[in-house]
């Protein structure tokens, strides 16, 4: 089954670049979806279906934290998985992401392999199509 | 090794990170000092972020238009001729994984920071200030015959370590 993926960033850089590294990554992949902030995030999540979102933590209005607290806190949302995307490096805000249930993180700056371990986790190989 | 020497050592080696992991650039032998705050003016991008805490100041970034383009152009894979949005947010998120690598180290000594948005200023003949200390420590790293420059300040926030990180650097035009 094809998968569709949300990815939250306030950088059009970094969406622009997690858009080419999931392409590349050869998992089933229907549709990418872009989000600028959290608030952004949860309006689509409310509209689309998505199988795994991809988020930034420090962002305006709504950061990733807020925005993971809220899709845990939702019935309809708990079991997308969160995977944070983050310089944050401290214990802090990564540990509080574990805590509210994110499914794993990766620091900026990223490799593509160092994406495609972790989505490899919840999306499937395409040649298993 | 005192904070002077982990601050220029993290910048350094965050750069290069950075460069490495996100460009797919190597870059150089480096060249790192501590100067004052200059009043000479600005032509190009400057990437500005606030850094907060039991600690307090800004890191930033600048290079010429030229260099920024080639920046974005790296990064994005893309073809950036002239400054825009797309450079200029390629600039920012630059800054922020550079510094926010720092950060990271220096939470180790210092304790919990946070960092602001990053700003960027794109501009002719702006000067910048920050409003608290003067002492910046410069590191600048040669690359395809120009340099990109990557300053932090910082000083202990006399205000305590709960400040919200904000805005510190300041831009202004300069009288032509």
């Amino acid at each position: 089954m094809e998968s569709d993926i949300l990815v939250v960033d306030d950088s059009a850089a970094i969406r622009k670049i997690l858009q080419r590294v999931l392409r590349q990554t050869g998992m089933a992949i229907q549709k990418i979806h872009e989000a600028g902030d959290g608030q952004e995030a949860l309006t689509l999540l409310g509209t689309q279906q998505v199988d795994l979102v991809l988020s930034d933590i420090n962002m305006p209005k709504m950061d990733g934290l807020q925005l993971l607290a809220a899709v845990k806190a939702s019935a309809q949302l708990r079991h997308i998985p969160v995977i944070m995307i983050t310089t944050e490096g401290g214990e802090t805000k990564v540990g509080e992401a574990l805590r509210l249930g994110a499914a794993g993180y990766v620091r900026k700056p990223f490799t593509a392999d160092q994406i495609k371990e972790k989505v490899a986790r919840f999306i499937e190989p395409a040649e298993q199509l | 090794m005192n904070l002077q020497h982990l601050i220029l050592d993290s910048v350094t080696q965050s750069t290069l990170n950075v460069f490495s992991t996100m460009l797919g650039v190597e870059l150089g032998p480096v060249e790192a000092s501590v100067e004052q705050s200059t009043p000479d003016a600005n032509d190009g991008v400057v990437s500005f972020i606030g850094v907060a805490g039991a600690w307090a100041g800004t890191g930033s970034v600048s290079c010429s238009p030229a260099l920024a383009c080639r920046v974005c152009s790296q990064m994005l894979m893309t073809e950036a001729t002239a400054v825009n949005e797309e450079v200029l947010d390629a600039v920012a998120e630059l800054t922020n994984m550079i510094i926010g690598n720092v950060k990271n180290d220096l939470e180790k000594e210092v304790g919990p920071l946070g960092l602001s948005i990053p700003t960027v200023v794109f501009g002719r003949n702006f000067q910048t200030k920050s409003a608290g200390t003067t002492e910046w420590i410069v590191v600048r790293f040669p690359w395809e015959g120009e340099t990109l420059l990557v300053k932090v300040c910082l000083a202990p926030n006399e205000k305590g370590a709960h400040t919200h990180p904000h805005m510190v650097g300041h831009a202004y035009a300069l009288d032509t």
